[in-house]
């Protein structure tokens, strides 16, 4: 690419309001992908217009052009983005407890074979237990709805945490351990200095893995416990869930793309945390 | 960095014995094994792979006991009767085979690690000072980088600067250059002797490479195949300081030629056990 094109590519993004990256290779490539997506998905959806017939599936769905309009009008509802906001706070209460008990758990279980070999028998039965066949108990169990959707939702991100945490404590090289103690590292010294940095690549990969697995499981616990007043009940699962019963096939659309972007935007915020927070992982 | 200090640093090691694994069915790593290893000398460990000679400086070191026999540092009992395993202290620095600067720290963090867990310095201090000893070893310009984006060569030096940072009587190093290739070797070793010649601390060396330890010792202690005992001690009678030009020099030739024979033979063995070894583990796994 020469300094020419680059120059009047910069110009253009000037003049008309083009997004950082856009301009990139892999910008580039995202939009001819979603641009693929988006025709396919249309002469699909239309496939009765133009074909005589519906094609499997795809004739069935709504069509982009009718999910963007019924978006369109979406976007001034306030109880659309109070669906937003609901999923979200939700998923951010289960995930930071998930992750603020994970981590030392995780710990605890890598660094002390009597805790260890306590917890690990039972960590392991209650882990395949999917969190949603807990719902019925979490709803039996907590005062309020809210608090048992909170709690399936943490232990959907916990499990991860956990096995992640454990993971990166027992790949620890034992020689940074040794070479810290034969410095006089006491104790605490190692463990805040030596184990806590080592870990912390497998606490990232716990936690991007684990806010994938707390979408998934908040919208399921939406659908299940279903709308109500003020802060009960409500958010993007809930969304859907609503539209399917109402009929509005394009506004379960609205509601599952919706989540998609909610699900990558929190990705991307873990992914971009974590060059600040272990800033020498960038060098390797 | 304050006078050297020759009088300290003596390792004392008698009728050593390391037993790997129980004791029916333990295997003897190092077996009557005895050699004394003067203050600020430099003593280079020869032997085949295997041999035990890590296992034994391990025990230094403290990161593991010893069976029998014992170690005594400057007349002071690391281990032995009464005490299994030597305390771990800043007086003996391991510098490993690959190398263990923390990834996670910055270099110069990485020299500055000992004086501010041990409480010695401030913070402050402590960078300072080892800014001091990095640009004394010339490492000027890489403080500030991670151990990932510094050239191996480079890690090795500032390891061998993060071990320094301790004061410690002891440096064991552990085949450190063993990864590098022979002209980053060669600028190795005049950088370590250059750190010598300023410090005179005890080295314990390690080492595969024949004429690496020629070029470096003092002395060089071939071990026997296991069990690891010395065989054979080599004075190395070409005068400190070295520099490059020795490598040309007919005793040089001579002594890494003597060198070779012993540990050949050593390694013949080595070798011939190994097969066995394999041969019966064969059999056991069929």
């Amino acid at each position: 690419m020469t300094d020419v094109s680059l120059s009047s590519q910069a110009a253009a993004a000037r003049f008309f309001w083009v997004p950082k990256g856009v301009f990139t290779e892999g910008g580039r490539r995202a939009l001819i992908a979603y641009l693929v997506v988006l025709i396919v998905w249309q002469l699909g959806s239309t496939s009765e217009d133009w074909l005589g017939t519906k094609l499997p599936v795809l004739g069935n769905v709504p069509s982009p052009a009718s999910v963007i309009r019924v978006w369109a009008a979406l976007i001034h509802d306030p109880s659309y983005w109070m669906s937003w906001a609901m999923s979200m706070l939700r998923v951010l209460e289960g995930f930071s407890a998930a992750v603020l008990l994970g981590v030392p758990f995780g710990l605890l279980m890598a660094t002390n074979p009597v805790a260890r070999g306590i917890c690990l028998p039972v960590f392991e039965l209650l882990r395949p237990i999917p969190p949603l066949a807990w719902v019925p108990a979490a709803i039996i169990f907590w005062p309020t709805q809210e608090l048992s959707i909170a709690s399936v939702i943490f232990l959907g991100a916990f499990y991860t945490m956990v096995i992640n945490v454990v993971g990166g404590a027992r790949a620890l090289d034992a020689r940074f351990v040794q070479v810290a103690g034969s410095m006089g590292g006491s104790r605490w010294n190692i463990f805040r200095r030596i184990v806590l940095p080592a870990v912390l690549p497998s606490i990232f990969v716990g936690m991007e893995v684990g806010i994938g697995i707390t979408w998934e499981v908040v919208v399921a616990a939406e659908m299940i416990s279903g709308g109500g007043g003020g802060r009960a009940g409500g958010g993007l699962g809930f969304f859907i869930w609503n539209s399917y019963v109402g009929g509005s096939y394009p506004q379960i659309i609205v509601g599952m793309i919706s989540i998609g972007i909610a699900g990558s935007l929190s990705s991307a915020a873990i992914r971009a945390l974590e060059p600040v927070c272990a800033p020498w992982l960038k060098a390797r | 960095m304050t006078a050297p200090s020759p009088a300290r640093g003596a390792i004392c090691i008698r009728d050593a014995v390391k037993i790997h694994g129980t004791d029916s069915a333990g295997v003897a790593a190092v077996e009557s094994c005895s050699f004394d290893v003067a203050a600020g000398e430099i003593c280079m460990i020869v032997g085949p792979s295997g041999c035990g000679k890590t296992t034994l400086l391990n025990a230094i070191a403290g990161f593991h006991g010893l069976e029998g026999g014992s170690i005594h540092l400057d007349g002071r009992l690391l281990c032995g009767p009464g005490q299994p395993k030597a305390p771990i202290g800043p007086d003996r620095i391991v510098v490993f085979q690959n190398g263990a600067l923390f990834p996670w720290k910055t270099n110069l963090e990485n020299v500055a690690f000992g004086p501010i867990v041990q409480g010695r310095l401030g913070r402050k201090a402590a960078l300072e000072k080892a800014r001091g000893l990095m640009a004394e070893a010339g490492l000027r310009g890489c403080e500030d980088n991670y151990p990932g984006e510094t050239s191996s060569g480079v890690r090795r030096r500032v390891e061998i600067v993060r071990a320094l940072m301790n004061e410690p009587v002891v440096l064991l190093l552990d085949e450190p250059y063993r990864a590098l290739d022979s002209l980053t070797k060669s600028v190795m070793h005049e950088a370590l002797l250059d750190m010598y010649y300023r410090n005179r601390v005890t080295i314990i060396f390690i080492t595969h490479d024949l004429e690496e330890a020629i070029f470096l010792g003092h002395r060089v202690v071939i071990m026997t195949s296991r069990p690891c005992r010395p065989k054979k001690l080599l004075e190395v009678d070409i005068p400190h300081p070295r520099d490059y030009a020795v490598v040309t020099s007919r005793r040089y030739r001579e002594l890494v030629h003597e060198t070779a024979e012993a540990v050949h033979e050593e390694a013949l063995k080595a070798f011939d056990l190994g097969e066995r070894e394999a041969a019966e583990g064969g059999r056991f796994a069929a």
